[in-house]
């Protein structure tokens, strides 16, 4: 047995690797008794620019990916995530919650990602439809990913927000970068640890860790951001300057406070493409 | 007149090229590159923070540097066309952005890209002599330079004989690079060295010397077709060769490297590389020249940023 305690040093994760934010800064986190727990890195906006250009390479790869093979990938984080159980359990513990209520909430974050992972290869057939027009025409209408996703979780739930946060973007297709808990950021680097040894190909989820009050402001403006995830929002007046920014080139908006789940959140980040086919004579 | 004539060296160096003996006495003699010290010296210059108004001049002046590049087997006439409407005006959005300085294609390809540049400054560039790897007989690299001057080539490109350097015949090397240079007339010359076949410093230094004692107007790093390509060491030799050989001969050699020059970010460095070696001399399209495509696009993207504050994407710039 190593009698060195060695601490852990929590990174970012863009494009499938752990690097130190860019500016070098880091924030130092602590349990719910005040005491330390760990350095994290406190993300710039240029961290978040190089996670746009990581999650915009990554997305022509994966949302040609099959649906099923999406699905099998996504059913493979969960799998992983079972495997660290133990720790993320420990990781809610030290944040704020009751041994319960952490094993709850890691049993129905993994859970809920083997949820999603199902939907991969239906949400065509749930969604798309056979249209009814008036002429020689197979008119029909399938959905397609939107393209990079930025997305802010909810900080007061590090864990299970957050998957559903990522799960439901990148099950149609879409990649994501996501700002994670401010406070309680540990769950989230934990999960990138999981993603980066799963199947997940590098950029298709990227995790920033740091103040989201600095960084969204610059993914809502960015104009290779097809859409914007808002629904982990508190603060109304930051909501309305990012919703604001997000205007500019008319992003997809999951706007603030909004309470939907399952189905209705993947449907929000697809967009539907109808197709007229001729036929008959 | 010494200095006018490309051909003509001065008497100390004219020796050196009267015979191969002569010459690779002349070579071996020059002093080895320190690689650590090369590799430190950019690594150091790299970290060099450009920003604000400074950085807004330094992508408009890399706009105007830059040799707008096609070189592939699958170029249309079409594809010649577009990259012409691209190199006047790079942003079709914003007429405040400089066109770049040359367009750069195959040699047949000159004629069209002439007829789509007309009324402007903007040079075309012909990449001859059996690019990339110029494995074919002198008559035939002499009749491909021929070629595209006559179709109306500002600048030839033309790649240096590897094979040959590696044998050791650096004459025979010297004497085609003179060949091709009566070929060329009134058009600029270019010597693609293609550093990353000639694998070490020193040898990249005395085939910048032979090119330059030859009467290269330009030497170049790399085809784009051999990986690595350009790299800020390998331009920081040639760069210092450039400064010794004008402090020899007082003649001044543009410089060009090409490929893998993606982003501001590299393009910033190489402006610092040239402006700490060479001197403000050197800091303008007439001496020296990026060989790019992709590089255009992100410098447009961060000329976007700088001007609305947001971060721009590809959706806002040209298809190449």
């Amino acid at each position: 047995m190593s009698n060195i305690d060695v601490k852990r040093t929590a990174k970012l994760f863009i494009g499938g690797a752990f690097p130190r934010s860019e500016s070098g800064r880091t924030y130092e986190i602590f349990d719910n008794n005040q005491s330390f727990l760990a350095n994290v890195a406190l993300a710039s906006r240029k961290d978040a620019r190089d996670a746009v250009v990581a999650a915009r390479s990554a997305f022509s790869k994966w949302s040609e990916a099959t649906a099923y093979n999406r699905a099998q990938v996504l059913y493979r984080v969960s799998e992983l995530m079972q495997g660290r159980r133990e720790q993320f359990v420990e990781e809610l513990n030290l944040c704020s919650k009751s041994n319960k209520h952490a094993e709850n909430e890691v049993d129905e974050a993994i859970n809920l990602m083997v949820w999603f992972a199902g939907w991969a290869d239906k949400i065509a057939m749930v969604t798309g439809s056979s249209n009814p027009v008036a002429g020689p025409f197979f008119d029909f209408s399938i959905p397609e990913p939107t393209g990079v996703v930025a997305a802010i979780a909810p900080d007061k739930s590090p864990l299970l927000g957050l998957v559903e946060t990522i799960a439901s973007i990148v099950v149609s297709g879409n990649s994501v970068v996501v700002i994670a808990s401010e406070t309680q950021p540990l769950p989230a680097i934990s999960l990138a640890e999981v993603l980066a040894t799963s199947d997940v190909p590098g950029g298709v989820v990227n995790i920033l860790t740091g103040s989201y009050k600095e960084i969204a402001p610059w993914l809502a403006s960015h104009q290779d951001v097809n859409a914007i995830d808002l629904s982990g929002v508190e603060s109304k007046a930051i909501a309305l300057e990012l919703e604001k920014e997000a205007a500019i080139n008319l992003k997809r908006v999951l706007r603030p406070n909004t309470k939907i789940d399952g189905l209705a959140r993947i449907k929000t980040f697809l967009e539907t493409k109808t197709v007229w086919h001729p036929r008959g004579f | 007149m010494l200095k006018d004539d490309p051909l003509v060296l001065p008497s100390f160096l004219r020796d050196t090229t009267n015979s191969d003996s002569a010459l690779k006495k002349f070579l071996n003699g020059l002093s080895g590159v320190d690689t650590v010290g090369v590799e430190e010296r950019v690594a150091k210059l790299g970290t060099r923070s450009i920003k604000t108004t400074a950085k807004a001049e330094g992508i408009d002046l890399a706009i105007r540097m830059i040799d707008l590049t096609t070189l592939e087997g699958m170029d249309t006439k079409g594809k010649v066309k577009s990259l012409c409407a691209k190199a006047k005006r790079p942003d079709p959005l914003d007429s405040t952005v400089p066109s770049v300085a040359a367009v750069c294609v195959y040699s047949d390809l000159v004629g069209i890209a002439k007829e789509n540049l007309i009324g402007t400054n903007i040079k075309v560039a012909a990449v001859a002599t059996g690019f990339p790897s110029g494995r074919i007989s002198l008559a035939a690299k002499l009749q491909d330079t021929a070629d595209a001057v006559s179709q109306g080539a500002d600048e030839i490109d033309m790649v240096i004989d590897r094979g040959a350097f590696h044998e050791g015949r650096f004459l025979d090397i010297y004497d085609q690079i003179q060949s091709i240079k009566r070929a060329c007339q009134a058009a600029h010359l270019k010597v693609i060295l293609e550093t990353g076949e000639l694998k070490t410093y020193d040898n990249v230094k005395k085939a910048s010397w032979i090119a330059m004692l030859a009467g290269a107007d330009f030497i170049k790093t790399s085809t784009g077709k051999v990986q690595p390509a350009a790299t800020l060491p390998v331009t920081l030799v040639m760069l210092q060769a450039i400064r010794d050989f004008e402090i020899a001969t007082h003649r001044r050699i543009g410089m060009k490297p090409a490929g893998g020059i993606k982003t501001t970010k590299d393009a910033m460095k190489y402006l610092v590389l040239i402006k700490e070696t060479l001197g403000d001399n050197w800091m303008n399209p007439n001496m020296f020249r990026f060989g790019a495509s992709s590089l255009l696009n992100d410098l447009l993207m961060q000329r976007q940023k700088m001007k609305n504050g947001a971060y721009s994407g590809s959706d806002y710039v040209t298809v190449d």
